[in-house]
């Protein structure tokens, strides 16, 4: 939503300058500069800076900044000052900080209480919160600051919370159902809008409610704003109640949506209400500036989306800088689609949307874990903040209660958002084909929550214009704390009396990703069967659109070429072999792991010596595959590490974690090498070909041959810091890791692992036939291993050098032609 | 269509839209898109599915046909292929990928989920014999990322391993040493995919649905 009148502060000058050093402080924050203080309180910037303010702002500036230089001169003939006191001078910063401190320590108080944050939504306390703090300023004498301005809430506190919203937004369900969202966003805000205006009007003509000065306009302007449903309030409430991924994404999306329609609505019956009459060229000019403002705001996203990605494809030397592109494209998204005021809501939602995916396969591992936790950590403070802000500005703001308004308002809202969800399901069901239950459509209009944005747009009034202000915000505040109070803590219950279905918490697993993407082209195809293009048809062309084109211009590398399974599959690779060392890099697998089964089998503790031997053939080939992967990449991560400690660099590694960790992480490694001892047994020896599906079948299905098939290896641990892991009979792959070394992480020792194991996998290639039934210990016997060793060497297996490397794709160079025949 | 024809076949369709749960007016659809793929014949072969050009890119392409000439499609308790299908069988094989109806038990909600999953699990069931082994699946893996070019066959058996495993240690839990997963049997698979909503996203919108017809079953 955008703020595009000037402000008129009830509040005196003094705030007003305190405001806008607030929100140059926090824009500065927001974008990352390092700006000093100094130059942060220098009367050119924030001049420059607060531009709606008017002259009065400009002038107390100077005049302050005169006073401080008359001090000054004043003083030069004293004694030097050791210690002197000068509050003003970090009074913003400090006070901001304090906020920040106060909703921090709040959000940790209450996951301390498990029991309150089951029973109240955490957004409740927060508000009770903000009330309390509100009082203490009022007992204190002090006047309560103006917090929840509507500039700092629209150019500050709200941005986090949307991008958060957008680039974390689960694109398939929601354009599943934009259709419906659509509906509910647009044509459900008019209804309530229209509804709640239209009536509360009505009432106000009743005689005996002392409220006949309001008018229509002001009375539609006011629904208007009451009538869009609140995304920072839904998303609080919601993310509490786990319910499941339609519903959630029906009301958010509704929530998200809606802002193009409330911004339109907003500043039609503002700038009417002066003027007075409403001609249907005003409405028509309103439906085209509804289209300008939600398309416009979604182009202009996307192009900055676009940007951000096209941006990431080049920052393979400088990672640590490239999450500040995610956010610094983004708001700047926000800012120009505001200029132009257009949605800037919508702006941010696709910008985040559009450029994820592309920037997810460009950035680091480590770049991506850092965007996450900033949009989270950045979107937990600003909606605590929003909240404690809304209850400091019950306490603060001027009230005006009139019984008849405030009830009627909150009677109406909640009648007409059961009318216009009950009505627009009916329509919106006969082109479903996952039809909304009775149920599905109570928690819809029961997760209606109305929120800060309403409470800031209100704040925006003119008060000149609308003598009515006070009550209108009154009525607003009621409104929210209606529903944030009375549904957001009965939502809980009533999902759970009413028994609707809850979010599945399960983790993806690979069978279900394969399935989906297996339904994708099964679906498409029946589809083409049927002779008539549905969405499968269209969204299977804009994939391969995707696919041929965007994703060539966008990633870097060799990964655009990566199809979802694979990097699904990768991602879990690697958070598994990530989850493995941090667990200690042992025996122990962690609950993420798809095959506890052949671990079981193989663990010495609970198995016998003898048992474990037999248990061997039951170590299947891919689980085999896996440790090795995980121990390797272990060592890798090792040995990178080591070498940019030496460097003293951050910027060339990025899993350069500091001494400290270091040091852990060392400490572990000998934990580790302890372990592979132990293990060395089952890792070197079975020497499986990794594409052998005569191998692996026969593991799986018979592994009663195998018992022939003992450990020829043995881990050696060397005090030296040199893992040699060195093979007795031939054929078998060396291990051979210096950690010391200098060299680049994927180059000899792989090669030479992949090398041996191609040659593996070409002898067994081979003899497939002759194996099939006999004891499958043949492998072991390479006669022909040696000769395709060179020629084979460096070209097996391209996504497991990804996996243990950084996952940039630089080392993406050595894929060619497929190895086996 | 003569007059007569169009007379004996509504009779016809009104007999299938009781069995296959289209209505009518699907059925109609559906029947004039088999004339234009049988080439106004009574039998769809395999190589008027195979000529329709859309379907050339899709990696499924080999499976999707296959499945319209597998008897366990058609009818209960059979294995094998048929050669060619009739517009009845084109139907019962369509059936599977309506969409559920609004109002259902959660017996019907399970019956139409093992429906669903059934004909899934039968495409990668190449052989008929109850279970995927693990040959079975890297095929369909392998199938999927066919058109990946050859990333996707290097990565395609990883990824079928992975799943098996996957799919081992969820339904079997503890294995003993000496014993051997031989495959995904049908409870395995329902098992696996507890979570995958099927039965509210295998389905496509035929034209013209009349949603009062739709039922669970056959």
């Amino acid at each position: 939503m955008s703020v595009r009148v000037a402000l008129h502060s009830p509040t005196g000058s003094r705030s007003f300058l305190e405001r806008g050093l607030l929100l140059l402080v926090m824009l500065i924050f927001l974008e990352g500069t390092v700006l000093t203080l100094g130059a942060a309180s220098s009367p050119d910037i924030s001049a420059q800076d607060n531009t709606g303010g008017g002259h009065d702002r400009r002038d107390d500036h100077r005049g302050i900044a005169g006073s401080h230089e008359h001090t000054n001169y004043t003083y030069t003939k004293k004694a030097f000052p050791v210690l002197s006191l000068d509050y003003h001078h970090i009074q913003v910063p400090f006070e901001i900080s304090l906020w920040v401190l106060l909703a921090s320590l709040m959000k940790l108080g209450f996951h301390l209480i498990p029991r309150l944050s089951s029973i109240v939504p955490e957004s409740c306390l927060l508000i009770v919160v903000g009330l309390l703090v509100g009082g203490l300023i009022k007992l204190a004498g002090e006047e309560v600051p103006p917090v929840l301005d509507s500039n700092l809430f629209f150019l500050c506190l709200l941005p986090p919370i949307i991008l958060d919203a957008g680039y974390f937004l689960p694109i398939r369900p929601f354009m599943e159902n934009i259709g419906t969202i659509l509906m509910f966003a647009v044509v459900g805000t008019l209804w309530n809008a229209f509804f709640v205006g239209g009536l509360l009007y009505a009432v106000c003509q009743i005689e005996g409610t002392y409220l006949s000065q309001v008018e229509l306009l002001p009375c539609l302007l006011f629904g208007s704003i009451i009538s869009a449903v609140d995304p920072v309030a839904v998303l609080a409430v919601f993310e509490e109640i786990h319910i499941n991924e339609l519903l959630h994404i029906l009301v958010f999306g509704e929530s998200l949506l809606n802002d193009a329609v409330t911004v339109v609505l907003y500043h039609l019956f503002e700038e009417y209400s002066g003027a007075g009459e409403v001609t249907p060229t005003d409405v028509i000019l309103g439906v085209i500036c509804f289209l300008i403002v939600s398309l416009g705001g979604i182009a202009v996203g996307a192009i900055y989306g676009i940007l951000a990605a096209f941006t990431s494809r080049f920052t393979s030397h400088t990672r640590v800088i490239e999450p500040l592109f995610v956010f610094v494209y983004s708001y700047m998204a926000y800012l120009s689609a505001e200029m132009f005021h257009l949605s800037g809501i919508m702006a941010l939602i696709a910008c985040g949307a559009v450029m994820r995916p592309y920037v997810e396969a460009n950035i680091s591992h480590k770049s991506h874990t850092t965007v996450k936790y900033f949009l989270k950590m950045w979107s937990s403070v600003s909606e605590t903040l929003i909240f404690i802000f809304l209850g400091v500005a019950t306490v603060a703001g001027p009230h005006a209660w009139n019984w008849t308004f405030v009830s009627v308002t909150v009677i109406l809202c909640l009648v007409s958002r059961v009318i216009g969800v009950v009505g627009l399901t009916f329509i919106i069901n006969k082109f479903r084909i996952v039809k909304l239950t009775t149920k599905d459509q109570f928690i819809v209009a029961y997760g209606g929550l109305r929120g800060a944005i309403a409470f800031s747009l209100g704040y925006l009034l003119d008060k000149d214009l609308f003598p009515m202000r006070t009550m209108f915000l009154t009525a607003i505040i009621t409104e929210i704390f209606f529903t944030v109070f009375v549904q957001g803590m009965t939502i809980k219950p009533l999902v759970d009396l009413l028994a609707v279905k809850k979010k599945q918490e399960a983790k993806r697993s690979i069978n279900e990703e394969i399935h989906t993407q297996f339904l994708d082209h099964l679906l498409t195809g029946i589809e083409d069967i049927c002779g008539h293009y549905g969405h499968h048809h269209w969204k299977d062309k804009l994939n391969r659109f995707n696919k041929k084109y965007i994703k060539k211009c966008l990633i870097a590398g060799e990964r655009y070429k990566e199809p979802q399974l694979i990097a699904f599959y990768h991602k879990m690779e690697f958070k598994q072999a990530i989850e493995l060392v941090e667990s200690g890099g042992g025996v122990k697998l962690p609950s993420a792991m798809p095959s506890q089964v052949s671990m079981q089998n193989i663990q010495p503790k609970k198995l016998p010596p003898a048992v474990a031997e037999r248990a061997l053939p039951q170590f299947t080939k891919g689980r085999e595959e896996e440790i090795r992967k995980i121990l390797r990449s272990n060592l890798q991560k090792t040995r990178q590490r080591l070498r940019s400690y030496n460097r003293h660099t951050l910027v060339a590694d990025p899993f350069e974690d500091g001494w400290n960790d270091f040091l852990l992480k060392k400490q572990r490694m000998i934990e580790l090498e302890k372990k592979m001892t132990e293990m060395s047994n089952y890792l070197t020896v079975p020497a499986a070909p990794p594409d052998s599906p005569t191998m692996c079948r026969a593991r799986l299905a018979s592994g009663d041959d195998f018992k022939a098939e003992k450990a020829g290896a043995k881990v050696i641990p060397d005090p030296n810091a040199f893992y040699n892991i060195k093979a007795s009979s031939d054929g078998v792959p060396t291990i051979q890791v210096d950690l010391a070394s200098p060299q680049s992480p994927d180059s000899v020792n792989m090669l030479n692992e992949f090398s041996k194991r191609g040659a593996t996998d070409q002898g067994l290639g081979q003899r497939e036939g002759a194996t099939r039934d006999e004891d499958q210990g043949l492998m072991m016997k390479l006669s022909s291993a040696g000769k395709e060793e060179k020629e084979e060497g460096g070209n097996k297996n391209p996504g497991l050098m990804r996996c243990l490397s950084d996952p940039g794709p630089s080392n993406e160079d050595e894929e060619d032609e497929p190895f086996l025949p | 269509m003569g007059a007569s024809q169009s007379v004996r076949t509504e009779h016809e369709f009104q007999d299938v839209a009781d069995r296959t749960g289209f209505s009518l007016e699907q059925i109609g659809n559906l029947n004039k898109r088999f004339r234009q793929l049988s080439k106004n014949e009574e039998t769809l072969s395999r190589q008027d599915l195979a000529s329709i050009s859309a379907l050339d890119n899709n990696p499924l392409r080999a499976q999707i046909i296959n499945a319209f000439f597998d008897k366990r499609n058609l009818r209960e308790n059979e294995a094998g292929t048929v050669q060619v299908i009739g517009f009845e069988e084109f139907l019962m094989v369509m059936s599977h990928f309506r969409p559920a109806a609004m109002h259902i038990t959660e017996e019907e909600r399970e019956k139409l989920r093992r429906e669903k999953l059934r004909f899934v699990f039968n495409m990668h069931d190449t052989d008929s014999d109850g279970t995927i082994t693990l040959e079975e699946y890297r095929r369909a893996v392998e199938e999927l990322l066919s058109k990946a070019g050859t990333i996707g066959q290097e990565t395609a058996k990883a990824i079928a391993d992975a799943a098996m495993l996957e799919v081992a240690s969820t339904t079997r839990g503890k294995m003993e040493p000496d014993e051997f997963y031989e495959g995904i049997t049908f409870e395995n698979f329902l098992q696996i995919l507890k979570t995958f909503d099927i039965e509210t996203r295998m389905h496509i919108r035929f034209l013209n649905m009349d949603t009062a017809t739709m039922r669970c079953g056959k």
